[in-house]
């Protein structure tokens, strides 16, 4: 996927036997300049400055011009309104920041739990748990909160299942707004805390906490001297994520009703026509967003021990106790079952005649309709051809910009380069809807950054926002597979005589490809899943699949919106098949998607 | 074959601070020359030998190849041939390719590239290993390799960064003979990098002993070991005692210094020594050109026998002399020789040398 000239010059090739060059004339000089590489004073700059350009003009900026727009009528009268103690803003803000404290509690529980009880326990079922407890987190957000409003909502699958089964008059344990927001929050973030909880478990030598046993320390005693403090980095980390993505959320306080959050506010202020309300919400919501940012910055600076392992695998702990050994069946059992309903209940309802499933626990009528449908009406094929159309456009310049920073960051020395890091995860700190309503906000008129063009209510304003969203996907897996990479392998080769175009290009891009590789498809499947930038700036000629999910949700076609999901789902599984099999592409895809590493 | 000249080089990185990497140096390399740069780790010998291939450029000062200025020139344009310290095979290239890849810029067509390849291969022992893959090679043949690679662009100048590091003793030896054949038979420059004072010595037409960025010395190993120039490179070239000395008298190249015991020594040193009476000299002194004579014996330093141990070759003594350590490496001791024994150590004035501190 090079899309770096690799050809060299002529001037580039100096045939052995030639004699010796002469001089170079002022011309000559500044293309030597240009080509001369990385040893060039002025080289970083020549590559850094379109890079800077680019994320000024499709992050920085446009989060000025939101905060412009915000108070470009009223003035400070918008922010007012969140000082208000009887206002809707600032009860969003309030139940947003309760959604995410509870999501981080509850995700904290979950996730620390099934850590202790993976890394520490060894019983059956073990393997088969870890290895899918990843699995409702892979889904994408829209399809993810789906399935669970059909498991578990109301109208569910469980809360009427278990209601058929006791004959009580309503549904039992349905779960409704907040507590429904919480269910998805909690099953599709738990694997923050799991994945550093194991990894600092995994990483922690066993001795030690052998050697607080042996001193004559409690069980509880060592739990609160010895483990809680190791534990503690990873698990501040995994709160600051989680609660930075509740925050974010937008699906799940959709799809339960819950109207009073900042990313419910952002979409109705829009969708009533209120722009500068929208964006007051905006601008609130990427301040604070930001500042967690920062946080996790500082803590991550100031973090002074982690696992301090020296390769010694933690042991398990075998369960003898007969009693226990069922209870641990039955209990993997059930996470089994947990873990895969929401895949398993989108690939039923997908083969569910439309409007067949009214009352009864699970639908009534099964048929290929749905996917007949969307395969051979043009009008239901265009948001596929729609969604990878533009997710492609947006991956590859996610690729040429996101490879290109990711070298500058690693290995030029210029001025400004921790800004331009610190840019990139701006890009990703913000949430969905703050990036749209911010690209609203700078590219409803013309300005230099669109060539004067006005790009809402255009194509190009789609994949621009997956570009912005999804860039940091790309950089940070780029500059995992870089750092793998020795330096001198480039100098190598610029010594063997390779312009740097050439030397970047066979043997630096390549031997990253595996890992830019894993973070484009990465890019990829996430533009493809889109929906919470896109439901704020579509079209009907530029709706993506996830408008057009949400879309027959609304008109209760459940069976075709999930077929839908389930494409999308088996896209997911090809693509986790396929960066399973690049060399490395494992590892840059878990990079990628995490940045306290 | 070209000569290579550094003319006040000075580098200095922008987060280096103040003190410069590399210091003002002046080095002239004679074409066909095999030149080394020694010293200890993280005194500018990487800095120097990147600044002549070009991937650093010089903050102040030139560098010429033959008469060119090449000072700010781009690496891939300096015909140079470098052997990293890790190698820097690149990994996704066949050892034939690794090899090609030079000639493959300079656009050699395919028949001549491939014979070559061939040639180089061959004359690293590694006829036949074209097809491997660079992980199935041990560290040995992957810096022949590498030297391959470098050679097989019939560069200029070889550079060669402490190409040897990476290997166990055995192989170091061998391959350091290796490498200086090669080098002579393909008629390059050598510039070779090293911290190991065995191996600079062993190689090199001349040596460039470096400290803190700045050249102490240059001259042919011998030179450098009989007659160095600053108690550094006594110290830092094998073992040495630099002693201070009083100064009796002085001439244009010797010295003459009292001892403590009451002696006095003429000591050879370089012509612009520019020591006079009343001050203190530095005498440079290698343990083994100092005999151990009785401590009745005029002329003798008398010293007290403080530590002792039999290496088989020789034996090693660090004796005590008006609180001055000197060691002593002794092929023949008085029999019961012991600890605390009061001995005359004799110097040998022929192989002492005045140096500048
Ligand atoms: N890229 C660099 N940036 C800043 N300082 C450097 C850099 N490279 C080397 N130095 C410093 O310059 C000095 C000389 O380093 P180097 O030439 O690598 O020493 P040597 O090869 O002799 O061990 C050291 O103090 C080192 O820390
Ligand atoms: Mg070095």
């Amino acid at each position: 996927m090079s899309t770096i000239p690799a050809t060299p010059t002529p001037a580039t090739v100096a045939p052995v036997t030639k004699d010796p060059t002469p001089p170079p004339g002022p011309r000559r000089r500044l293309a030597a300049r240009f080509v001369g590489g990385t040893g060039s004073r002025w080289f970083p700059y020549v590559l850094v400055f379109p890079l800077v350009l680019v994320l000024f003009g499709y992050v920085v900026q446009p989060m000025f011009a939101t905060f412009a727009e915000s108070v470009g009528v009223d003035g400070v009268e918008n922010y007012g309104s969140f000082l208000t103690s009887d206002g809707v803003a600032r009860s969003s803000l309030f139940t947003s920041l309760i959604i995410s404290a509870a999501s981080v509690l509850l995700c904290g529980i979950v996730g620390v739990a099934m850590a202790f009880l993976l890394k520490r326990f060894s019983f059956p079922g073990r393997k088969l748990i870890e290895a899918i407890i990843l699995v409702p987190a892979a889904l994408p957000p829209l399809i993810g909160a789906i399935s669970f409003q059909l498991l578990y909502s109301e109208t569910g699958i469980l809360p009427r299942g278990l209601q058929q089964l006791f004959g009580t008059e309503n549904p039992v344990l349905p779960f409704s707004g907040i507590a429904g927001v919480l269910v998805v929050h909690t099953f599709t973030m738990y694997p923050y805390f799991y994945l550093s909880a194991s990894a600092a478990l995994g990483g922690m030598d066993p001795s030690v906490e052998e050697a607080a046993y042996n001193l004559g320390a409690s069980r509880v005693r060592v739990w609160r001297t010895v483990l809680l403090p190791m534990l503690t980095p990873a698990l501040v980390s995994a709160s600051l994520l989680v609660f930075m993505t509740s925050l974010a959320s937008y699906t799940a306080p959709l799809l339960f009703g819950v109207d009073q959050t900042m990313t419910m506010q952002i979409y109705i202020n829009r969708t009533n026509g209120d722009l500068p309300m929208a964006s007051t919400y905006a601008s609130v919501l990427g301040v604070v967003s930001v500042l967690f940012l920062l946080g996790m910055r500082w803590y991550e600076g100031r973090r002074s021990y982690r696992s301090q392992s020296k390769g010694v695998a933690a042991h398990r702990r075998e369960i003898t106790n007969p009693l226990g050994k069922w209870l641990a069946l039955a209990a993997s059992l059930l996470a089994t079952a947990v873990l895969l309903a929401p895949v398993a209940t989108i690939a039923l309802v997908a083969f569910s005649a439309d409007g067949s499933w009214t009352t009864e626990v699970i639908p009534a009528q099964y048929t290929m309709q749905n996917f007949v449908t969307i395969f051979s009406e043009p009008r239901a094929f265009q948001p596929i051809l729609n969604s990878l159309q533009m997710s492609l456009i947006a991956t590859v310049a996610c690729v040429v910009v996101g490879v290109l920073i990711a070298y500058a960051v690693r290995r030029l020395n210029f001025r400004g380069r921790g800004l331009l890091d610190v840019a990139v995860m701006l890009a990703w700190a913000l949430p969905g809807t703050v990036v749209a309503i911010n690209l609203i906000s700078a590219f409803s008129t013309g300005n230099a950054f669109s060539f004067g063009q006005v790009l809402i209510g255009t194509f190009w304003i789609m994949p621009l926002a997956y570009f912005v969203r999804f860039l940091p996907l790309v950089f940070r897996s780029s500059s995992a597979a870089l750092a793998q990479l020795d330096p001198s392998l480039e100098e190598a080769a610029r010594n063997l005589g390779a312009s740097w175009w050439r030397a970047f290009g066979t043997v630096t891009l390549r031997l990253m490809l595996p890992g830019v590789l894993a973070g484009a498809l990465l890019a990829f499947v996430h533009g493809v899943g889109e929906f919470v930038a896109s439901v704020l700036i579509y079209t009907s000629e530029t709706a993506p699949i996830s408008v057009e999910i949400n879309n027959r949700m609304y008109s209760f076609e459940v069976g075709t919106a999930a077929a839908y999901g389930m494409l999308q789902v088996v896209l997911i599984f090809v693509v986790m098949v396929v960066s399973g099999r690049l060399e490395g592409g494992g590892r840059s895809t878990r990079e990628a998607a995490k940045w306290t590493a | 074959m070209i000569d290579v000249t550094l003319e006040s080089v000075s580098k200095r990185f922008a987060r280096g601070g103040d003190t410069a990497a590399v210091d003002d140096v002046d080095i002239t390399i004679a074409a066909g020359e095999f030149f080394t740069l020694l010293g200890p780790s993280g005194c500018g010998k990487t800095t120097t030998l990147r600044m002549v291939a070009g991937f650093y450029f010089p903050t102040s000062g030139r560098i010429r190849f033959g008469t060119e200025d090449v000072t700010r020139r781009p690496p891939n344009k300096r015909d140079t041939g470098m052997v990293f310290q890790n190698y820097a095979l690149f990994p996704h290239m066949s050892v034939a390719q690794n090899v090609a890849y030079g000639l493959k810029i300079r656009k050699v067509n395919r028949a001549e590239s491939r014979r070559r390849v061939e040639e180089a291969l061959g004359q690293v022992h590694l006829a036949g290993y074209g097809d491997r893959r660079i992980d199935e090679l041990s560290g040995g043949q992957q810096q022949r390799v590498a030297l391959a690679r470098a050679l097989v662009i019939r560069p200029k100048t070889l550079l060669l960064d402490e190409p040897l590091s990476n290997l166990d003793a055995k192989l170091r030896e061998e391959t350091r003979t290796e490498i200086r054949r090669i080098q002579k038979e393909a008629g390059t420059t050598g510039i070779y990098v090293t911290h190991d004072q065995a191996e600079a010595m062993a190689m090199s037409d001349r040596i460039a002993v470096m400290q803190s960025g700045r050249v102490q010395q240059i001259g042919a190993p011998q030179e450098i070991y009989h007659r160095p120039a600053t108690s550094f490179v006594a110290r830092f070239i094998g073992r040495s005692n630099v002693l201070t000395l009083p100064v009796l008298a002085a001439t244009r190249e010797t010295v003459t210094v009292g001892l403590p015991g009451g002696g006095e020594i003429v000591v050879p040193g370089p012509a612009d020594h520019g020591l006079s009476q009343g001050e203190t000299a530095l005498v440079s002194v290698r343990p083994e050109h100092i005999g151990l004579t009785s401590t009745t014996d005029p002329g003798a330093l008398p010293g007290r026998v403080v530590d002792l141990e039999f290496t088989g070759m020789a034996t090693n003594l660090v004796v005590d002399t008006a609180g001055e350590q000197v060691q002593v490496a002794a092929v023949e001791v008085p029999a019961g020789i012991a600890v605390g024994d009061q001995v005359g150590l004799r110097l040998n004035r022929e192989r002492m040398w005045v140096v500048r501190p």
